[in-house]
């Protein structure tokens, strides 16, 4: 079952087209990555999925609906739920208040409910106390979860995103460069992780510069080259591909290796 | 009658294009939000009427005051904006600081010399005037019409067509990649700030002529219609800001005359609340980086 | 009673008056600075509210506790006017906006002489007791209080430290600036109905650029960790130009060298304890 698909879905900028008519499927479960050379139109397609920029054309649906024209807002309430490159926690606010505002859309009270402090609005704090706390522990942040965010480590500040975007339990779950900046000990242990993430219920796209990472932990590759996409497929087949190889390494070693 | 309201229209016009084109320079450049602004217009007058009272004529008070109104802007701009902006702040945090400063400047200026409106020695423009298809244009009017031109021409001159202006262009597109390329971003900031300044001053000068009436709150007054100007004509574009501030100095002297004077700063908001609602880019949606 | 008490009860009471309603327009600027919105709307408001509620009580005659609420409901029509268009633009633009609202409606209540024009109106029976402006205060502090450790405050801290992120947490970014700029604008309107009901008289300038700008120098001095905080710069700038008797004239100075010291040296304000964003 495709859990998301889009159809032509392109981005133009001023004289630059930073996303060209991908189409993308995104199986049900499982771990899928986009891989590409720097300035292929990664991030931007993560944009444009979780509902951050526009599309000039096309269209991207989701669990059979399409969500085009949704913001990012509503997507997340939907069930896609995403890191950023450069990590974005609430410095300010601690790690476990961090990790409940990735519960927002469950805590349903209204200003009279709060005020009040009426049976629905303390039934879903606590609730939701108790998975954001169950998200830390995924992570292993729980016991600094008083601490406040922007007192982290910038390994530790990537473990609370991912905590906060996967509190809510998403059907999806976007990773921008998850690995960004880690050594091959904290690689191994996200890739540890997003096992875990995956065996809970929740699929993952990731965008990744990791060759090694992606190819041990992914069922599937897409590969971008300049906003269009090149390959999707097995990884084993994307080493292999010379679309793909070409694009990495040039078309004339490319043509080197092609000859044997 | 229409037609002499017109030109009446298009000559306040004019004053208001020149007061808006500093401020929206400072935006357009150096992303700063300067409320600041308004009260070197103020400078400009106040330091035109010590000039004239002191006997100097208006041909050389107009400059000098104009430069002695960059020379202040330099130095307020640099005592408050300077850490802001190598700081990277936001557009915010500049908005606010000068927005505390410029009410401090006010209310000093006013603790120290009066709120009472001044008016500019009289004689210093023939009071002549001349008939035109049946429209009466005073000289003084010629005069502002003909400095407004000079002066934008001249920042148009400056910003297009010389090296200085690519730089500041340069640098209000990418910074940092200007000062990587040698360019001295802390001088040109504070040319910047002297230019937008010195037009502030001639525009505070043109103003007190044409309206005859000078006070430390006249750059308060002035803010709304900059902006209203810098909005509708796109914040940090030269030529929109221009052609905005005609606009509004038409529409605001029909108002007057067909409807009622007194709403006159109403028409210039109701069209600020237009635009924001339907094209908030700017009437001529080019809104960006100092577009000239 | 003897006149110098008499005298000294009257000033006392202005003063008791005067810090309640700006705490009050205090609450007012931190709604909006809490959730990262820079309006400065409050004394445009503040006037709306001032305004619509003495014409009822003049006008028509009706009791004060049916005026309070209605006084906020031209302060709410205007926010709403105001707050739509300028939410999708950066944070600027609202700022804009609000200081050119506040010029115009001064214009506005100095021309139209049904208003009163420069006299303002006068002879506006007394109707809000110290009593009642600090109970309605308390009120306010409460419930900000509450609001602010539940998802809501969380939301709207999130929103403030980035707008982005937030809005990819589900949290919708449009709506809370809305909901915050009209609460700005219920509490400044009533600031504005329990002021003009004190003190018998309001006039066009006591809602102009100078009280706009003092409001935001109570929030920039207080600090916004809290809803504490913003009050108690509010209370420090009402309080210092009263002990200082000679500083009368140089107030406004006062003020906005306190904004530049702020926003410089100062970013956090006097009080800058955090609230905790959770329901105790």
């Amino acid at each position: 079952m495709t859990l998301l698909a889009t159809r032509g879905l392109t981005r133009r900028y001023a004289g630059l087209v930073a996303v060209d008519g991908v189409d993308l499927a995104v199986p049900d479960g499982g771990v899928h990555a986009v891989i590409g050379p720097n300035g292929a139109g990664k991030t931007t397609l993560f944009n444009l999925l979780s509902g951050l920029v526009a599309p000039s054309a096309g269209g991207i649906r989701f669990g059979g609906a399409d969500i085009t024209l949704l913001p990012a807002d509503r997507r997340a309430r939907l069930g896609i739920a995403r890191t950023f490159q450069n990590i974005r926690v609430f410095g300010a606010m601690t790690l476990l208040e961090n990790v409940l505002t990735g519960l927002h859309p469950l805590l349903t009270s209204s200003v009279v409910g709060i005020v009040a402090r009426l049976p629905r609005f303390r039934r879903e704090e606590a609730n939701a106390v108790v998975r954001a706390r169950g998200a830390l522990a995924l992570v292993g942040l729980v016991d600094r979860e008083g601490e406040r965010a922007a007192a982290l480590s910038y390994g530790d500040q990537r473990r609370l995103e991912i905590a906060r975007a996967v509190a809510g339990s998403p059907r999806l779950l976007l990773l921008d460069e998850p690995a960004a900046g880690m050594n091959p000990a904290e690689t191994a242990a996200l890739g540890t992780l997003i096992r875990r993430i995956v065996a809970s219920g929740t699929t993952v796209l990731l965008v990744e510069h990791d060759m090694r990472f992606v190819m041990d932990l992914s069922d599937s590759v897409t590969v971008l080259n300049f906003g269009r996409c090149i390959f999707a497929g097995p990884p084993a087949l994307a080493r292999a591909d010379p679309a793909v190889i070409e694009a990495y390494l040039g078309a004339k070693v490319a043509a080197r290796l092609a000859a044997g | 009658m229409l037609a002499q309201q017109l030109v009446n229209g298009v000559l306040l016009g004019a004053t208001y294009a020149l007061f808006a084109l500093g401020f929206t320079l400072m935006f357009g450049v150096l992303r700063v939000i300067n409320l600041v602004y308004g009260f070197y217009f103020t400078a400009g007058a106040f330091l035109a009427l010590w000039l004239t009272e002191a006997g100097i004529s208006l041909a050389l008070a107009l400059p000098l005051a104009a430069i002695g109104a960059g020379a202040i802007a330099v130095v307020v701009d640099g005592l408050l904006l300077t850490r802001l902006r190598r700081a990277k702040a936001d557009e915010l945090s500049s908005l606010m600081v000068t927005l505390g400063a410029v009410l401090a400047l006010y209310a000093g200026m006013t603790a120290w010399l009066g709120p009472d409106i001044r008016r500019l020695p009289p004689g210093l423009v023939g009071a002549g005037a001349l008939d035109l298809l049946g429209v009466r244009v005073t000289v003084a009017q010629v005069l502002i019409l003909a400095a407004s031109g000079v002066l934008v021409g001249g920042l148009l001159w400056l910003v297009r067509g010389t090296r200085l202006g690519l730089a500041i262009r340069a640098m209000a597109e990418k910074p940092d990649a200007a000062a990587l390329m040698g360019i001295d971003t802390a001088r040109l900031a504070a040319l910047v700030s002297f230019v937008s300044g010195a037009l502030a001053g001639a525009g505070g000068v043109l103003i007190g002529l044409n309206f005859n009436a000078i006070h430390p709150y006249m750059g308060e007054a002035m803010m709304l219609r900059g902006f209203v100007v810098v909005i509708v004509g796109g914040l940090g574009d030269i030529v929109g800001a221009l052609l905005a501030g005609l606009l509004l100095g038409i529409v605001e002297v029909l108002t007057a005359g067909y409807l009622a004077s007194g709403l006159k700063e109403a028409v210039g908001f109701a069209i600020l609340v237009l635009v924001l609602w339907t094209r908030p880019a700017g009437l001529f949606g080019r809104a960006g980086v100092a577009r000239a | 009673m003897p006149a110098w008490l008499e005298d000294l009860y009257w000033t006392y009471q202005n003063v008791v008056t005067a810090l309640g309603v700006n705490g009050l327009l205090a609450l007012s600027m931190y709604v909006v600075l809490a959730a990262g919105q820079l309006s400065l709307g409050q004394a445009a408001f503040m006037g709306l509210g001032a305004y619509s509620s003495a014409l009822m009580t003049l006008w028509f005659g009706w009791p004060f506790w049916l005026v309070l609420p209605a006084a906020c409901a031209a302060p709410v029509a205007f926010a709403l006017a105001v707050g739509g268009p300028t939410l999708r633009l950066s944070g600027v633009y609202l700022a804009i906006a609000t200081i050119g609202l506040g010029e115009v409606l001064r214009a506005v209540y100095l021309n139209v002489d049904a208003l009163g024009g420069a006299l303002g109106l006068s002879g506006i029976p007394e109707q809000a007791s110290p009593l009642l402006i600090f109970s309605v205060l308390g009120v306010a502090l409460a419930v900000l209080w509450l609001v602010g450790r539940s998802g809501a405050g969380r939301a709207m801290e999130a929103l403030r430290e980035d707008a982005t992120a937030a809005q990819s947490m589900g949290i919708d970014v449009r709506r809370v600036r809305l909901v915050v700029l009209v609460a700005s604008a219920v509490l400044a309107g009533l600031a504005g109905a329990l002021s003009a009901h004190a003190t018998d008289f309001i006039g066009p300038n006591d809602f102009g650029f100078e009280p706009a700008v003092t409001i935001l120098s109570f929030a920039l001095l207080g600090g916004i960790g809290s809803p504490f905080a913003p009050v108690l710069g509010a209370w420090v700038l009402t309080l210092l130009p009263e002990l200082l008797r000679g500083f009368a004239d140089l107030r406004l100075v006062l003020d906005g060298v306190v904004i530049v010291l702020a926003v410089l040296f100062l970013p956090r304000g006097l009080l800058s304890w955090r609230m905790p964003r959770r329901a105790a």
